[in-house]
């Protein structure tokens, strides 16, 4: 907690230089893909439609991992620790949504406006289990180990990790479960130049969009969100202004376990299908998502979690979906030799 | 106001505080000097609660909060201004003014806070800056300031003079006798004992987590030994 020590070997002036000139590298970096297949399907087909359709691709699956990346992050900002458990309470939402459709007899034939109440409802369950859940591992497995060395938290993460996978081994089976597809998530809803945006695509941004706005300015306006802040800067000094630094941590894995329960909500019913292995790939990559938007930021999180979205989709379009995590891992060891904080990254503890 | 009987505060196994008692009484401007690692903010953390004592009883009016929670401590009317300042970095002077309120619902806090801006017209000037780009010296304020925000009853300070240009440290130690000619009463821990010894009524010296002697502090000032080792004459 002490301030790090940052480097000083090199002038200032030159690291600020380096600075400047990475951020252009990373920029041009990112936009390396789409303007080289913009160009390609230009000249092949006169329109931009085919890359259209992949970055409408990447937003919806990007929505996905920046929910739960946003877990990540703001669990990392407030106690250092990467909570491995996270997909699983991701996993653990899909699972929830999948057995609340059962139990409210939720089917396709339930019409637009029985559908729209019943997915409401669900999404309020999905998001509650797995908030819950996660301020139950945060009690069960991290409280007890506050003061303990930094690898004793972050094995007993791991742990929690497959203690979750087994509960959704035994939940559902071992093999991936097809669930209804209640929204008909590959319609296309509309298309808009040649761009076919589907059912799903639309349910993942309409969830999307207004959670992370509300979280943003849950965490920006209410005394709840200052005391988050101000432990995350610094735990003693929050105790010293009367902040229950307990409870916002509790507070703060809640929001967390409810953003990877209603991500694993719309994982649900774009996909059709769950598994108890999904949380793990998921957890993965929305990891990645927050390192590389710079973790501990909430922003970078999400901007994080769009851009692997991006890549995801144009690699498995283009390139081959086998390629598909050598390309997204490339990316993000690039962009750490460039930035290693992240693209919106020095906003975490040690670096304040 | 505030009785400390015989507290042990230990770090794991280390035993930091091995007994201290010690009192400060409503309205009193009381200074705790030692040598670095004698274990001046241990007292001043057991007080807060951050590291609660094992033994021994800390009496607020009369209470035992020797093992009340931080945050209560708080709301009981004792705020501390810690060692190195810890103001949140990234937060704007006024932001951290505001946090050190955050127990409060009461409507007086904006005049609360342009009180401290009266008392550290430095702070109003930089009010919308992040506290991370400030000096030390004005960290320091802010980390003050700050603390008074909770209207405490009894305020801690915690090496104040730590790390700031002179002509800063006698601006905050004219600011903190206005404190407490005001009527907060303070609790002053300091390893320069100059400035310290200047504005309290009494002192305690502290040695490796005992109290080894207590006086007021004119004649704390006079006598030789502390002379010799804290005043640096
Ligand atoms: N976090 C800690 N862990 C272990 N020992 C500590 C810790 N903080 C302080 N100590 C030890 O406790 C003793 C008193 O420290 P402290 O109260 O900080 O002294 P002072 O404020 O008078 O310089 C010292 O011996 C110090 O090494
Ligand atoms: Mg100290």
């Amino acid at each position: 907690m002490e301030a790090a020590t940052v480097p000083l070997s090199r002038s200032t002036s030159l690291r600020r230089l380096r600075e400047a000139g990475g951020r252009y590298v990373l920029i041009a970096l990112l936009l390396v893909l789409p303007v080289a297949y913009g160009i390609q399907d230009l000249s092949q087909t006169g329109n931009l439609s085919r890359l259209g359709n992949n970055l409408v691709d990447g937003l919806s699956n990007g929505a996905i991992w920046a929910l739960v990346a946003i877990g990540y992050t703001l669990v990392y900002g407030i106690i250092e620790l990467i909570n491995f458990a996270h997909g699983e309470v991701f996993m653990i939402g899909s699972f929830v949504a999948a057995g609340f459709f059962g139990t409210i007899g939720l089917t396709a034939a339930a019409g637009p406006a029985g559908l729209l109440v019943g997915l409401v409802l669900t999404l309020i369950a999905c998001m509650a289990a797995s908030g819950v859940l996660n301020v139950m591992i945060e009690r069960v497995a991290y409280r007890p180990l506050r003061g303990a060395p930094k690898l004793a938290p972050l094995i007993t993460a791991v742990g929690m990790s497959f203690i979750l996978q087994n509960v959704g081994l035994l939940w559902l089976g071992g093999s991936p479960e097809g669930i209804v597809d209640l929204i008909r998530s590959q319609e296309v809803f509309f298309t808009f130049a040649g761009v076919e945006v589907s059912n799903g695509d639309v349910l993942a941004l309409a969830v999307t969009i207004p959670l992370i706005l509300l979280m943003t300015a849950f965490i920006g306006g209410t005394r709840l969100g200052k005391a988050m802040r101000a432990t995350a800067q610094d735990p003693d000094a929050a105790r010293l202004m009367g902040i229950n630094v307990d409870t916002t941590i509790s507070m703060t894995f809640l929001l967390g376990g409810m953003l990877a329960g209603a991500a694993g909500l719309i994982y649900a019913l774009y996909q059709t299908t769950i598994w108890y292995f999904q949380g793990f790939t998921a957890g993965l990559i929305a990891f990645t998502a927050a390192v590389m938007g710079g973790i501990g930021n909430i922003k970078g999180a999400v901007l994080g979690g769009f851009i692997i979205g991006f890549i995801q989709q144009i690699s498995d379009n283009r390139i081959g979906s086998s390629w598909t995590p050598a390309v997204v891992f490339a990316y993000l060891v690039l962009i750490m030799v460039f930035k290693p904080s992240g693209l919106l990254g020095e906003q975490t503890r040690e670096a304040g | 106001m505030l009785e400390l009987h015989d507290i042990r505060t230990f770090y794991g196994n280390i035993e930091a505080l091995k007994g201290v008692s010690l009192s400060v009484d409503e309205g009193e401007c009381v200074t705790l000097i030692g040598s670095n690692g004698a274990g001046k903010s241990t007292t001043l953390r057991s007080i807060s609660g951050l590291t609660p004592p094992r033994f021994g009883q800390i009496l607020f009016h009369g209470r035992d909060i020797a093992r009340v929670p931080p945050q209560e401590i708080v709301r009981l009317g004792i705020s501390q201004s810690p060692e190195g300042r810890r103001c949140f970095q990234r937060m704007s002077v006024q932001e951290n003014l505001d946090m050190g309120a955050y127990l409060r619902r009461d409507k007086e806090i904006d005049a609360d806070r342009a009180h401290v801006y009266e008392l550290f017209p430095r702070l109003q000037e930089r009010r919308t800056q992040k506290a991370g780009t400030m000096s030390g010296g004005e960290q320091q304020m802010l980390a003050i300031g700050r603390a008074m925000m909770a209207r405490p009853k009894l305020l801690l300070l915690d090496e104040p003079s730590m790390g700031i240009a002179p002509i800063l440290v006698e601006r905050i130690y004219e600011t903190i006798a206005e404190i407490n000619r005001q009527g907060t009463t303070i609790l002053l821990v300091e390893q320069n004992a100059n400035y310290a010894l200047g504005v309290s009524h009494r002192g305690y010296v502290l040695e490796t987590g005992r109290v080894v002697l207590t006086d007021a502090s004119s004649s704390l000032r006079e006598n030789p030994e502390v002379q010799r080792a804290y005043l640096g004459t």
